[in-house]
């Protein structure tokens, strides 16, 4: 790469096809990818106490203020698991999809001053984010197992080891999948905030929302048994899938029917192709519009 | 080489001033729908009230068209808003032309600002590995290179403090050795090196100098420092308002004419005296003037290697061997360098007076004053009897301004204090020749 290539030719020219996709210089810029996730974890991180800690602290907190409120107040039934480790199974997924996208959605307006002096392919930054968004979901799995690990060993709940093992070789497809939606629909969010700033406060507000369209702190037989003609209106929505897949995977709770699954995947792929697309064609020229 | 490294080709950028923003949201929306039925009226609607907006348009780039070679250096001139960033910023992929294409033959690394991405919790190792892989360089690369970075920025020990801790100076110093160290077939360089120290400065002028000539890369630069543009351009690249004035390998005579353009002094070079003043029985004054080399009447502002003549015309009415004509240099603020008159030479070289029009001239050296302004005061006495014109007390005055052509050497390009900047010959003796010379 060092060496003088002149045959290497850029073409710079206005109002290219929304399918001009750099991927030769994503390969090309494959070291920045890895330098930036790095980046990201240690700026995340420096000037803290607990430094890395906080990606244990801050799901277990969650998980046992849910059991507290919805599971204690509330008696929201868990499909016969321990609700703490319901709602660590449920947020694993979640907290991942909800991170990445939020990153990936403010990934224009956040590096509006690096784009602003520099060019490499722009998809550099949010392939990076979700990379980044690995490493909290790598600790918070660790968390999960440990807790599930003590349900386990004090006979709370019967564990069953290849059940477990099958789970987390079955995870990294998950989380492709995962990474995938969130990058779709963060892209998009990110291309339409380059312009409309309205945009930026819709995202916190969808991602509430999708929350609780998603089966993170209900089992998904609940809204078949409440609404069981309607309960493909939930499939549509990919993330169901995805935090049912793990749950089923781990507990060994019926699995969303397979149909449903591919939905999802079929979704998720389309918003990640529309995504791409829209972004690479705003990244272009949105440093214009800063 | 057939190919040039860039071949810009009728390039021009537009930007849209103002609203960016809800109604342009509607507007869009609007027009989307309109499009999407296609309704054509409700298009024209909102393709007239885009029109009726054309005053909000701005072309920052027009229609500019050149070629660089091949280890050329460029240097792009212009004032402030004459499109020199935009060009820069499209020349390097950061955003796209509106009309036009460039073909660029090889990796480009463009230096917009010292030190992007920079993170400041990150120590400057990190950094040197995080900035390197932003401009486009592998990780092995920056590996290779760490150690001479490392000595180049002059960091030392502090290379594993957070640049956060960093002074402004070490900062820009680390970012600069980053990007010197890049191995693209084209730099793209803008007015980067207006910051640091003069030392840094002369450090990276060399730098790109040597990146150019050594190793046969191509650098686009923007600066506004002449001096700098003079000399280590090849090829210079004039725009005013977007548009393409000049480009040519002339780069002196560019330089020569943005200056002309941009940089109007009050006061003149030249003095006339219609109405008789300062009359006296031996000499009338008719003109005083300054000259360049071709004894044009000089336009300001002048380089420091040209030389200036000072003209004194006027008709002699009573010739007297007494009679002393000259000059006084002096700075903008009146403070006297030196005289210089006709009868400072030898006797046998004096002017043997005689009635009729005459005309002195007197040449101030080339590479002698500073840059700054100057003034010139008519010196006009009978010697040891009385002033007719005493330089800076009575008499006229005319200016000049110095700008640039400093020296071709890349350490005197920054002015240095003084008024006076020659350039001076230097021997060196040493081993041998010293001890003949003790003899």
């Amino acid at each position: 790469m060092s060496a003088l290539n002149p045959t290497q030719e850029i073409i710079i020219r206005p109002n290219q096809s929304w399918l001009h996709v750099d991927w030769r210089g994503i390969i090309q810029y494959r070291d920045l990818v890895m330098l930036m996730v790095r980046r990201d974890f240690i700026a995340r991180y420096k000037q803290t106490i607990l430094g890395p800690a906080w990606f244990v602290i801050n799901p277990i907190l969650t998980s046992l203020t849910f059991t507290l409120v919805f599971s204690r107040v509330l008696g929201v039934a868990t499909a016969g698991v321990p609700p703490v480790l319901f709602y660590l199974s449920g947020m694993l997924g979640w907290s991942y999809f909800s991170n990445l996208m939020t990153t990936t959605s403010s990934a224009l307006l956040h590096n509006a001053s690096l784009f602003g002096k520099v060019y490499f392919p722009r998809l550099i930054v949010p392939l990076s984010m979700s990379i980044s968004s690995c490493i909290a979901f790598a600790i918070q799995l660790c968390t999960f197992l440990s807790v599930l690990a003590f349900y386990g060993l004090t006979d709370r709940l019967s564990v069953s080891l290849p059940q477990v093992l099958y789970a987390i070789a079955c995870l990294p497809l998950i989380v492709v999948h995962t990474a995938v939606l969130a990058l779709g629909v963060g892209l998009c969010m990110a291309s339409l905030t380059a312009k409309y700033r309205d945009f930026q406060h819709l995202t916190g507000f969808v991602l509430q929302l999708w929350m609780y369209a998603t089966p993170v702190i209900f089992p998904f037989s609940h809204i078949q048994a409440k609404f069981p003609g309607y309960s493909w209106i939930a499939a549509v929505n990919p993330m169901a899938a995805v935090v049912e897949t793990i749950r089923s995977l781990f507990f060994g709770s019926p699995a969303m029917p397979a149909s449903y699954i591919m939905i999802s995947v079929a979704v998720s792929l389309v918003l990640f192709v529309l995504g791409v697309l829209l972004f690479q064609r705003t990244a272009r020229t949105f440093i214009d519009t800063v | 080489m057939s190919h040039p490294t860039i071949s810009v080709r009728n390039v021009s950028k537009k930007y849209r001033l103002g609203h960016v923003g809800m109604t342009t949201l509607r507007d869009e929306l609007q027009r989307r729908w309109a499009r999407l039925r296609g309704d054509h009226t409700a298009l024209g609607v909102t393709a007239a009230r885009e029109k009726a907006d054309s005053p909000s348009e701005f072309w920052a780039v027009r229609d500019v068209s050149f070629d660089v070679e091949q280890g050329d250096v460029v240097g792009l001139i212009g004032r402030n808003g004459a499109g020199k960033s935009t060009l820069l910023k499209i020349l390097s992929r950061i955003t796209e032309p509106t009309l036009g294409e460039i073909r660029i033959r090889g990796r480009v690394a463009s230096l917009l600002e010292v030190g992007t991405g920079f993170h400041p919790e990150l120590s400057g190792r990190e950094n040197i590995f995080l900035n390197g892989a932003v401009l486009g360089m592998a990780r092995s690369e920056t590996r290779r290179k760490f150690d001479e970075i490392v000595e180049f920025s002059e960091i030392g020990k502090f290379i594993d403090t957070p640049v956060k801790r960093y002074s402004s100076g070490m900062y820009v110093r680390l970012a600069f050795a980053v990007a010197a160290h890049l191995e693209p077939e084209i730099l793209i360089v803008d007015e980067v090196l207006a910051v640091g120290d003069v030392a840094f400065q002369r450090k990276c002028l060399g730098k790109v100098k040597e990146i150019s000539q050594g190793q046969g890369r191509t650098v686009l630069f923007v600066s506004h420092n002449m001096n700098a543009v003079e000399n280590i351009c090849t090829r210079g690249v004039m725009l005013r308002q977007g548009q393409l004035v000049r480009q040519g390998s002339d780069v002196r005579d560019i330089v020569r004419q943005y200056l002309a353009e941009h940089q109007r002094m009050e006061g003149t070079a030249t003095w006339q005296n219609p109405d008789n003043s300062f009359a006296n029985e031996f000499f009338r004054v008719d003109r005083f003037y300054l000259a360049d080399r071709d004894g044009e009447v000089l336009t300001p502002p002048v380089p420091n290697d040209s030389p200036i003549s000072v003209v004194i015309e006027g008709e002699v009415l009573k010739p007297d061997s007494n009679l002393q004509i000259g000059y006084g240099l002096f700075t903008d603020d009146m403070e006297l360098l030196y005289y210089s008159t006709n009868l400072d030479q030898p006797e046998a070289s004096w002017i043997e007076w005689q009635r009729g029009s005459c005309r002195l001239t007197s040449r101030i050296p080339a590479r002698l004053l500073n840059e700054g302004k100057y003034r010139v005061g008519l010196y006009l006495s009978l010697y040891r009897r009385r002033w007719i014109c005493e330089p800076g007390v009575k008499g006229p005055t005319v200016m000049f301004e110095i700008i640039g052509g400093l020296s071709d050497s890349p350490c005197l390009v920054v002015r240095r204090a003084g008024y006076l900047s020659p350039v001076f010959e230097w021997k060196v003796s040493s081993g041998v020749e010293l001890l003949a010379e003790a003899e």
